[in-house]
């Protein structure tokens, strides 16, 4: 069975975003860039599914530039066998459409029997990539998966989903998409030994001609960023207990209105 | 505080490879992950948390630099960051990697026969199998060739007897590697299993510093051994010096680890803690101490960095290494102390990191050669003088 896992780098979650000079974009400077963490839960999942099979190939796909290469990297040190990076200037500004059609080209000349994404990527928390690929690709689709399992034969696969007091289970014919949410798995740590076979491992740089795509302009573009304003200080009511506690009840009517 | 991101005022990070970096990475995910949230509980304890040995082995911690036998095969600048990372955690974490990777596995590796490593380097790379190395004894501790204990030829084996002291993780050992001398005066090394019929062991209580990790006294009294445990490659002093070579290099690139855990805590609770109306990063005097520090840390990365190339392309000289053992260690207490320093009270308390790593710097500053024997070694080898005092 093949898999495919769709994977995006996002700034380490430690890591102080900063505005860029034209306040439309973040300054990369002194990012640290990692796996969005939902992406990882999915290649741990599509690694379960071809190990409990005993055969298999789990395929880890990215757009983005350059240094994508390295988040690549670590999910084949995780163990993925191959991994192909969609690295066209083309899709320099692309939006979560572009992407999403520029993985269906990928998929269409792949042609797993399971795509695999994180629930949605930490950085922009768009989530909508998976939606817009089921839809260009036509297949069945089931997002925050918390438990997953292909039958024997590798014709269906049963999700379930974790919805207000229970689980809704739900079968779908493959090829089909699956999000990840957390609790589905715990993502191993790569070995020592898988970080050195990495590099041995095929990573392929695709570009927007190689998997017949045509230039197009992102539909979707950013205005502005702007940062959260500071948070404003708290404030400590003086006084004896008593009038503190008026001040407090009357402030958090009036001024707070949360009474 | 804030998740911790490394420190690299130098761009150091430039001159590691990929590979480098990501072996790193994994490692330092690993410690945030699965020890720092029980090393306070061990630390107060006195004990060490066992059961990730095997966790470390399924990474491929144990024996990293080791080819074949199922050992993962890095390069020494890649061992010493697992190292760095390790000790971040605690310099307990890290000697319990030191002495299975370069002071048990390594001699196996280096001295064993093929039997012995059959047996052996597989379970402990897996980190099944635990291994201890006894060298000090009671009355010889920086003067290891004075030692007492001695092995007996007789028909079919060897009969030990003797006392080694300060011995890390060895009540928990499955095998030792012991250190004797035979008839001829010379030193060799011995494959001691757990349950062999006159070896026992005592732990050590009452420490201030390394207290999670265990250390113990080994007693050998007429402790048989067969014939094919003695390792067969090695004679004299030279076989011990060897592994504790590898095991400095491992230390001075753990230092840094330790150094940077208490500079970067001190630099974010100075940015945060007010006094007189400000934070007390903005006074100079505290300035002065946190520059000094990541002024130091800086050097000493330099120095492991370019070691570790030597290592690799098989130049290093163990007096280089005894420079970096002696520089980073004493680095690291120093840099330790201004934390504490810089943290006020707060700095006396274990739910800071700062105290614990300091105390157990005291025990890095003495174990594997003192500082001051490492001075002696490069003083020797620069002057051509013995300062020993033999
Ligand atoms: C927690 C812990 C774990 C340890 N783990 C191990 C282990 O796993 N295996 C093992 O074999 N050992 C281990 N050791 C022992 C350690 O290696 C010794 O403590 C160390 O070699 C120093 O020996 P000593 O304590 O006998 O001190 P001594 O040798 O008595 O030294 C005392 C002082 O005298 C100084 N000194 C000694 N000789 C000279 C000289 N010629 N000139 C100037 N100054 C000198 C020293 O620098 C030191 O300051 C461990 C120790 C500790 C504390």
């Amino acid at each position: 069975m093949k898999i495919l896992v769709a994977i995006k780098q996002v700034p380490d979650t430690a890591t102080q975003m900063k505005l860029g000079a034209d306040g439309k974009t973040i300054d990369p400077t002194g990012i640290t860039w990692i796996v969005s963490p939902y992406d990882e839960f999915a290649v741990e999942e599509a690694l379960r599914i071809k190990e409990k099979r005993g055969q298999g190939e789990v395929v880890a796909v990215s757009l983005g530039p350059d240094r994508v290469k390295e988040a690549l990297r670590s999910c084949l040190a995780m163990g993925c066998d191959r991994a192909i990076h969609l690295n066209d200037p083309a899709w320099g500004a692309a939006d979560t459409l572009m992407t999403a059609r520029a993985l269906a080209a990928v998929v269409k000349q792949e042609a797993p029997q399971l795509v695999l994404c994180g629930r949605q990527a930490i950085d922009d928390d768009m989530g909508a990539l998976p939606a817009q690929l089921g839809e260009l690709l036509g297949w069945p689709s089931a997002y925050w998966i918390m438990e997953e399992a292909v039958d024997a034969d590798g014709k269906t696969v049963r999700v379930a989903r974790q919805v207000e007091g229970g689980l809704e289970v739900f079968d779908l014919p493959l090829p089909a998409i699956v999000t990840a949410q957390k609790g589905l798995n715990e993502p191993r740590y790569p070995t020592l030994k898988g970080i050195m076979g990495a590099k041995k491992k095929e990573l392929k740089d695709v570009k927007a001609a190689d998997v017949g795509l045509a230039a197009e302009a992102p539909q979707l573009s950013i205005t502005a960023l702007e940062a959260l304003p500071p948070r404003p200080p708290g404030r400590i009511i003086q006084g004896d207990l008593p009038t503190a506690v008026k001040e407090l009840v009357r402030s958090l009517r009036e001024d707070a209105k949360a009474i | 505080m804030e998740k911790f991101r490394g420190v690299d005022y130098y761009e150091i990070e430039g001159l590691l490879s990929e590979d480098e970096r990501m072996v790193r990475d994994a490692v330092r995910d690993w410690v945030e992950a699965e020890f720092l949230p029980v090393v306070i509980e061990h630390h107060r304890a006195g004990t060490f948390p066992l059961d990730l040995m095997p966790k470390l082995g399924e990474m491929g911690i144990f024996g990293a630099t080791l080819q074949g036998y199922g050992c993962a095969g890095l390069n020494n600048v890649a061992y010493g960051l697992i190292m760095q990372e390790l000790e971040r955690g605690d310099s307990g974490l890290r000697s319990a990697a030191s002495v299975q990777s370069g002071l048990v596995m390594y001699p196996i590796h280096a001295y064993g026969s093929e039997a012995q490593k059959e047996q052996w380097l597989p379970a402990m790379a897996r980190g099944e199998k635990i291994g201890c190395f006894g060298l000090t004894e009671p009355d010889h501790g920086s003067d290891p060739g004075g030692m007492k204990t001695r092995a007996v030829r007789t028909t079919d084996g060897y009969v030990l007897n003797g006392t080694k002291l300060w011995i890390t993780n060895g009540s928990v050992a499955d095998v030792a590697v012991v250190w004797a001398k035979e008839a001829d005066g010379e030193i060799y090394g011995y494959l001691v299993e757990r349950g062999t019929p006159g070896f026992s062991t005592l732990d050590i209580h009452g420490k201030f510093s390394m207290r999670a990790s265990i250390t113990s006294e080994l007693a050998f009294q007429d402790c048989q051994i067969p014939l094919e445990n003695k390792l067969p490659h090695t004679k004299g002093l030279r076989g011990p010096l060897g592994c504790l070579d590898q095991a400095r290099y491992g230390i001075a690139w753990g230092a840094i680890g330790a150094a940077m855990t208490v500079y970067d805590w001190a630099l974010q609770y100075a940015q945060q803690r007010v006094q007189f109306g400000k934070p007390i990063g903005s006074f100079q005097l505290v300035q002065q101490k946190l520059v000094g520090m990541i002024t130091e840390i800086t050097k000493a990365q330099l120095l492991c960095l370019q070691l570790g190339r030597l290592k690799d392309e098989g130049k290093a000289r163990p007096q280089q290494v005894s420079m970096a053992k002696m520089n980073n260690v004493q680095m690291a207490l120093d840099a330790a102390r201004l934390a504490r320093d810089i943290l006020g009270a707060a700095g006396i308390v274990d739910e800071h990191p700062i105290i614990r790593h300091l105390m157990n710097l005291e025990t890095v500053n003495t174990y594997e050669g003192t500082h001051d024997i490492h001075t002696l070694i490069i003083g020797r080898d620069i002057t051509g003088l013995d300062a020993f005092g033999m």
